[in-house]
C-alpha cells in the first residue's frame, strides 16, 4: 500500500514576468516503513519537493497524493491536521522553540491532540528516550549542543509517532560523530514503529544509510534505485 | 491555555523590551486610575457634602421660585401646612424662608441672601443651634467666606435692610453669632442664616416658607403645592463640571495609552518579522495559521496584564495612602475664587468598576494593536516562513 503517490507533479514558482520550473514531471510512490533520500545539486528541487509531500506548499501541477490525501485539495485547516497527526519534520537549523525546555519542545507537537496529561507525559519520556536525552529534559534549547538540539527535533518529530517523517539536511550543521548519531538513531526507529523517512540531502553519510535514493537534477527524477 | 503559556514565556524571554513597554503601559493604568480615582473622590465628597448641607435628598419649592432668578424670590413663598409641619417635627423636612436684602458692613453696601432656618433642624448640617444659643432675636451665623468678603467677625453687628411682602423697606442691625466653615459655596457665598421665625415677622410672611430641604433619608417626592427637585436636578451643573474634567482629563490618558500602544505595535510588528522561522515552525508542527495568530495576539495582550501587575505593585500602595490621606490642595476651590463645591483635601476614591474598567480598556486596546500586525501571519507562505525570508 503507498502512503504517498506523486503523479505528473510540476511546480513553478513565479518570478519576475515569467516563472521558474522547480520541480518537472515528478512521479514517485512511497510504501510504509521506507527509508529513502533525495540527493542532488543544489537548486535541484528536493527541499520543494519535501514541502509539498509535507503540505507545506502545494503543486502546479499534478497530484501528490498523501496518506490518501490530495495535497492540492487541503483546506488550510486540513493540511494543518494532516502534519500535526501524521507528518513530522526535522530541520537543518533545528528550530526548537528557545523559550521551551526539551522537555515542552516535544511536549508542544501533542498539545494540539487531545490526549491526557499522563498519556503525553508518557509519550513524551519515551520519545525523549528514543533519543536518549533523558537526562536533559529541563535544559533550554540555546544550553544543548547541536547533535542534541537535533536529537529533541527528532524526539518532536516521533512524539506523536508520525506515518511520514521528513528530514531536511538534518546533518547539515552536524559533525560527523554526531551525524551518524543521529541517522542510528533514525533508522533504529524507521525499523521499530515503521515510520517513513524521507530525507533531502547531499551529505554523503546520509547517503550511506538510505535504502532508497532519488536523484533529482533540474527538477527532474533522474534516478531511483533501492540499496 | 497554549497560547497563553507560550505568550508569557516569549515576552519573558524577551527581556528589556517587554519591560520597556510593561512599564510605559503601566503608567496609562496607574495615570487613568488616579486621575479617575481623583475625580470620582471629588465627585463623592462634593455630593456628599451638597446633600448634608444644602439640598438632602432634595428639595421641594415654591412654584414660583427660580434659584437663578432673584427676581422670583419676592413672589416665592407659601405658608406651611400642618401636615407639612408635622413632618418637619418629624425631622423629614425642614422649611427655608429666602429672600433678598442689603447689609452695610462698614460703611459699605453688599446685596444678600437671607435664609429664615429652623434653628431646632436635624436635615442640614448647618450648625443653626448656634442662633438660638443667642439670646439676640437677630442672631445670625454665616460662612468662612462671606465672613472673609464683608470682614465680619463673630460679636460683630452689621445694618441689614430689607422690604417686607408690600415692598415697603425695613432696616435692623444683625449680630454674627458664629462662622461656619463650609466647602459648598452656594451654602457660603452671599448667605446669612437667620432663624425663620425672625425673618417670617420681619416681612410679615408668617409660617410662609419658600422652600422646604428633605432628610437624606426622606424619600417621598410629592407634596401638595410644592414642586419637588431631585438631585440630578440639582447637581446638573456640578455633574456637568465632572463631566468637563473627566474628558479634560481623557486627551493626557489617550495619549499615553496610544503611546503604550504604539511602543506594542512596534514590537509585535519587529517580533513578527524576525520570529518567520519559529511562525514556519508553528505551522509545520500543525498548528493553523489562525492559532498561529492567537499566540502572537495573545502575546501582545499579555503586556497588558504584565503591565497590571507592575502598575499594581507601585499604584496599589500609592493609592491606598493617597485614598488615606488624601490630596491637600492648600486652598480650597472656594479660595481660589471657583464657584464650586470642593475642600481643601480631596479624598480619591477607587471603585472596583473603575479598576476593572481601566484594565478592560487597557487589554481590549493592547489585544487590538497586537492583532493588527500579527494578522500578517495568515498570509505568510509556510515555506518561504521556514527559510526566514519575507520581507
Ligand atoms: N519561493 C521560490 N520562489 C522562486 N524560486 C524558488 C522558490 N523556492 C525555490 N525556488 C527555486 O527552486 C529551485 C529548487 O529549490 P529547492 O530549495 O527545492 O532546492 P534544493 O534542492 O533544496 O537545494 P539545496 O540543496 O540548496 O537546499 C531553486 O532553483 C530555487 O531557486
Ligand atoms: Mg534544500
Amino acid at each position: 500500500m503507498d502512503i504517498i503517490k506523486i503523479t505528473d507533479l510540476v511546480k513553478k514558482f513565479p518570478v519576475g514576468n515569467g516563472h521558474f520550473t522547480a520541480l518537472n514531471q515528478i512521479s514517485l510512490t512511497f510504501g510504509e516503513g521506507e527509508f529513502a533520500g533525495f540527493v542532488g545539486p543544489s537548486g535541484s528541487g528536493k527541499t520543494t519537493l519535501l514541502n509539498i509531500i509535507g503540505s507545506l506548499d502545494t503543486p502546479t501541477e499534478g497530484n501528490a497524493i498523501v496518506l490518501d490525501k490530495s495535497i492540492s485539495e487541503l483546506s488550510h485547516k486540513q493540511s494543518a491536521k494532516l502534519r500535526n497527526q501524521h507528518i513530522g519534520f526535522i530541520f537543518q537549523t533545528y528550530n526548537l522553540l528557545p523559550v521551551y525546555t526539551v522537555y515542552e519542545n516535544v511536549e508542544f507537537a501533542l498539545l494540539l491532540q487531545n490526549l491526557s496529561g499522563s498519556v503525553r507525559k508518557k509519550a513524551v519520556l519515551e520519545a525523549l528516550e528514543w533519543v536518549g536525552l533523558t537526562d536533559k529534559i529541563k535544559s533550554k534549547p540555546a544550553q544543548l549542543s547541536g547533535g542534541e538540539s537535533q536529537r529533541v527535533a527528532i524526539a518532536r518529530a516521533m512524539v506523536k509517532k508520525p506515518k511520514i517523517v521528513l528530514a531536511d539536511e538534518p546533518t547539515a550543521n552536524l559533525d560527523s560523530k554526531n551525524s551518524h548519531n543521529i541517522l542510528q538513531t533514525m533508522l533504529k526507529l524507521n525499523e521499530e514503529l515503521k515510520t517513513t523517512f524521507i530525507f533531502a540531502t547531499h551529505d554523503e553519510k546520509v547517503m550511506k544509510y538510505l535504502k532508497r535514493k532519488i536523484s533529482l537534477a533540474d527538477g527532474k527524477v533522474v534516478g531511483d534505485e533501492m540499496i | 491555555m497554549l497560547a497563553i503559556k507560550l505568550a508569557f514565556k516569549n515576552l519573558l524571554g524577551a527581556g528589556l523590551r517587554t519591560w520597556l513597554n510593561v512599564i510605559v503601559l503601566s503608567f496609562a493604568f496607574v495615570l487613568i486610575i488616579f486621575y479617575n480615582g481623583m475625580i470620582d473622590g471629588w465627585n463623592r465628597q462634593a455630593r456628599n457634602d451638597t446633600q448634608n448641607w444644602e439640598i438632602g435628598s432634595g428639595q421641594f419649592w415654591h412654584p414660583a421660585y427660580d434659584r437663578f432668578d432673584p427676581y422670583t424670590i419676592a413672589e416665592s413663598n407659601a405658608v406651611i401646612s400642618k401636615d407639612i409641619q408635622d413632618l418637619i417635627d418629624d425631622d423629614k423636612l425642614t422649611p427655608v424662608l429666602i429672600r433678598q436684602a442689603t447689609l452695610y458692613p462698614q460703611g459699605r453696601l453688599q446685596s444678600v441672601l437671607i435664609k429664615g432656618v429652623d434653628p431646632n433642624q436635624k436635615v442640614l448640617e448647618l450648625p443653626t443651634a448656634d442662633i438660638q444659643n443667642s439670646q439676640n432675636k437677630y442672631a445670625a451665623i454665616i460662612g468662612k467666606q462671606m465672613a472673609k468678603s464683608t470682614k465680619l467677625n463673630v460679636g460683630d453687628k452689621v445694618l441689614m435692610r430689607w422690604r417686607d411682602k408690600n415692598g415697603t423697606f425695613d432696616a435692623h442691625e444683625i449680630e454674627i453669632v458664629s462662622i461656619f466653615k463650609c466647602d459648598v459655596p452656594t451654602v457660603d457665598n452671599g448667605n446669612i442664616y437667620l432663624d425663620i421665625k425672625t425673618l417670617q415677622d420681619m416681612t410679615t410672611l408668617q409660617d410662609q416658607a419658600t422652600m422646604l430641604v428633605a432628610h437624606r433619608e426622606y424619600e417621598n417626592t410629592k407634596l401638595e403645592g410644592w414642586e419637588h427637585k431631585n438631585l440630578g436636578f440639582l447637581l446638573a451643573e456640578f455633574d456637568k463640571i465632572i463631566e468637563s474634567k473627566k474628558g479634560s482629563g481623557l486627551i493626557l490618558q489617550s495619549i499615553l495609552l496610544i503611546l503604550a500602544m504604539l511602543a506594542i505595535f512596534d514590537t509585535q510588528v519587529l517580533s513578527i518579522f524576525r520570529r518567520q522561522k519559529e511562525i514556519g515552525t508553528y505551522i509545520a508542527l500543525g498548528l493553523t495559521r489562525a492559532k498561529v495568530v492567537g499566540i502572537f495576539t495573545v502575546e501582545g495582550a499579555a503586556h497588558s496584564i504584565l503591565a497590571a501587575i507592575v502598575g499594581a505593585i507601585y499604584g496599589v500602595p500609592l493609592f491606598i495612602y493617597l485614598s488615606k490621606n488624601g490630596i491637600y490642595y492648600g486652598t480650597s476651590a472656594q479660595d481660589a475664587g471657583m464657584n464650586i463645591p470642593m475642600a481643601e483635601t480631596l479624598y480619591p476614591y477607587y471603585s472596583v468598576g473603575l479598576v476593572i474598567t481601566s484594565i478592560i480598556i487597557v487589554v481590549v486596546a493592547a489585544t487590538i494593536v497586537s492583532y493588527l500586525p500579527a494578522r500578517k501571519i495568515s498570509k505568510m507562505k509556510p515555506t518561504q516562513a521556514l527559510k526566514g525570508k519575507i520581507q
